[in-house]
């Protein structure tokens, strides 16, 4: 099992959000964070003095996957939140050691796969 | 324990020690129902009584306007802190002027040369008073309030009525004196300030620009509703506050350049600044006491114009001065154009209302760019009602027409420098306008001074970075944006210590949290 962890543009989540689902990945977490890399602050005036902006907001987006599909989900996120400029955010991936669906104690990679559509409570 | 409750005890005794006199006093209020059972009041009394009235309710509201004005420039973490202090002024104001403050500003002036009022304190013990020459003309009577307070005497409304239109002036005049002091001053400072204010810095102030002392009477200068003796003395004392309190933490660098410390809500500040707006046609119509003439509508004119003269100017100043359109100072803007429009508002015909409005929108952005530099002033209170104060009162000099100076009866007769050619109204101004700013500055300066080597004038450092609200309230005035959701309502104990906030045990967290035990920092 693998933890992708990107940091994006805010505009750049929906659309990768739309082909996750599509592709059959709904369960991810998001934050919004602030952070800095390699680009720049910007400068804001208020009456009169400057404030320095350089922890500029991005939204960090978790999903964890079956190792086999990491690669699918970063493509995914490649596509969409790539513009070129400075700015455009990172993806890690992490390895995870195990994990449990809370609902049935049921442990391992099959708690990380969908439910079929009849499955699920309206 | 002990510490606090002596703090609390010297503004607290020093209001006991006003009421008590009011006891020995007290007996039946005026002869309103005396006069009424011999069908002796007329109907101007009543329509004349209901507009002042209805305008003292305008002002009142105003202070709505200040709250929220000021609590939108302060950061999350005190917009709770100014709610708490804008009742509790009011209310202290509200003693101290009925008791002590409108007597000196509007009684009788049986001083040395029109320096204090000296008679009706608590609007009482008038019984004697003898109208002047023109009163008596006018059909007033011994004991009559017209003549205990005459330079109000020339309306026949009720004194109540004028008494808490003056009162909502005095508080309008301390709710200003608050603004460069916010997010870092005690709240204790503000209580033993309020009551010197308004018992005696606003009303001998006021007395003598515009309740018959000799700044009006024998200088002949012109404030028609206050630039000078509600806004000017207000912002000075919000200057000697600054000047002994200095900035904010961290609002200059080790360069010493301003740095911005953004408030909260500009809507806030929007909201504040149209109750303002509202209130003011209560202040500038509302002080013609009467509405026989149809006087007290031009002036509402005279006031629209000028505020509305206060946002093109900033707006042009701002754009033009910083590149950009600063909401804030747009809205300072309008204030500056009331605020001067407010001493030439019963004195200037309606054509040069925009000019002045115009002129004080351009000043006060200037104003607050130059202020911004070297002092720390959050909502530009000394621009707004310091120099836009100074700019109208100035402005009567130059516009007030022949006509409005003969029919108000103070000043030269041949009015401003535009119609006149002569400086001389122009130089009553500026005599005025120095001399109560200095003795503002002087009586304000030592005022703090005294409550700052008392009770103290400023919060400790770490209070400072909590905030206000935590620190001296106990609670933020916004709860959910500093504690977190799971916690409110919460049963589990963490390893805070019991009693939860203003228990004054030590702070749970480093200092500088906003999580920070209230007092922890400063018992």
């Amino acid at each position: 099992m693998k933890m992708i962890v990107a940091y994006v543009r805010h505009e750049a989540f929906d659309p990768i959000r739309q082909e996750l689902l599509d592709a059959g990945f709904p369960s991810l977490t998001i934050t919004e964070v602030k952070g800095s890399g390699r680009q720049k602050g910007l400068t804001e005036h208020y009456r009169g003095s400057a404030i320095a902006l350089n922890l500029r907001p991005k939204v960090k987006l978790e999903c964890v996957v079956e190792s086999h599909d990491a690669k699918v989900v970063m493509e995914t996120i490649l596509r969409h939140a790539r513009t070129g400029s400075v700015g455009d955010g990172k993806i890690f991936v992490l390895p995870v050691e195990d994990a449990v669906r809370i609902r049935t104690g049921e442990s391992g990679e099959k708690v990380l796969q969908a439910h079929e559509a009849e499955e699920i409570p309206a | 324990m002990i510490r606090r409750a002596m703090r609390a005890g010297v503004p607290l005794g020093l209001l006991a020690a006003l009421a008590l006199p009011a006891l020995a006093l007290a007996k039946g209020d005026g002869d309103s129902l005396g006069a009424y059972d011999k069908g002796a009041l007329v109907e101007t009394t009543l329509i004349n009584t209901l507009w002042v009235l209805v305008a003292a309710v305008l002002v009142l509201f105003m202070q709505a306007g200040f709250a929220m004005l000021e609590i939108g420039f302060s950061r999350q973490k005190n917009a709770g802190s100014g709610v708490a202090k804008i009742l509790t002024n009011l209310s202290i104001a509200a003693l101290a002027y009925w008791s002590v403050g409108f007597a000196l500003a509007f009684g009788v002036d049986d001083s040395v040369s029109g320096l204090f009022g000296t008679d009706g304190f608590f609007l009482q013990d008038y019984e004697d008073a003898v109208p002047s020459e023109a009163l008596a003309e006018a059909g007033v009577v011994n004991g009559d309030p017209r003549a205990a307070f005459p330079v109000m005497g020339l309306s026949d409304a009720s004194i109540e009525a004028k008494w808490l239109f003056q009162f909502a002036f005095c508080a309008v005049s301390l709710a200003i004196v608050w603004g460069t002091t916010l997010e870092r001053i005690k709240y204790m400072a503000y209580v033993a300030y309020a009551v010197v204010f308004s018992a005696i810095i606003y009303p001998v102030g006021s007395h003598w620009v515009f309740g018959g002392g000799w700044l009006q009477e024998s200088v002949g200068m012109q404030d028609f509703a206050g630039s000078t003796a509600v806004h000017l003395i207000g912002a000075t004392g919000a200057l000697a506050a600054l000047l002994l309190l200095g900035p904010r933490k961290n609002k200059f660098g080790p360069d010493r350049k301003a740095r911005a410390i953004p408030g909260h809500s500009m809507p806030l500040v929007g909201l504040g600044t149209i109750i303002l707006f509202i209130g003011w046609f209560g202040f500038n119509a509302g002080s013609t006491f009467n509405v026989e003439d149809l006087r007290f509508a031009e002036v509402a004119v005279v006031t629209l114009l000028g505020g509305a003269g206060g946002v093109i100017g900033a707006f042009v100043a701002t754009t033009v001065f910083q590149k950009t359109i600063d909401i804030g100072m747009v809205a300072n803007g309008m204030i500056g154009g009331l605020v001067a429009i407010t001493a030439p508002s019963g004195y200037v015909e309606s054509w040069s209302a925009p000019i002045i409005g115009l002129v004080a929108g351009v000043i006060v952005v200037a104003g607050v760019l130059a202020i911004e530099k070297r002092l720390d002033d959050p909502v530009g209170a000394l621009s707004a009602h310091g120099l836009a104060g100074v700019w109208g009162t100035l402005s009567c000099g130059i516009f007030t027409s022949p006509r409005l100076a003969q029919y108000n009866a103070f000043g030269e007769e041949s009015g401003g420098l535009w119609y006149s050619g002569s400086f001389a109204q122009l130089g009553h101004q500026a005599l005025g306008v120095v001399v109560v700013f200095t003795f503002v500055l002087v009586l304000s300066l030592a005022t703090f001074a005294l409550i700052k080597a008392t009770i103290g004038l400023r919060v400790e450092d770490e209070a400072e970075d909590a905030g206000l609200d935590i620190v001296e309230h106990g609670m933020y005035g916004y709860p959910e944006q500093f504690i977190p959701l799971p916690e409110i309502g919460a049963a589990s104990h963490g390893p805070a210590a019991p009693g939860g906030f203003g228990n004054g045990a030590a702070a749970p967290e480093p200092a500088g949290s906003h999580a920070m035990s209230a007092k922890g920092a400063t018992a």
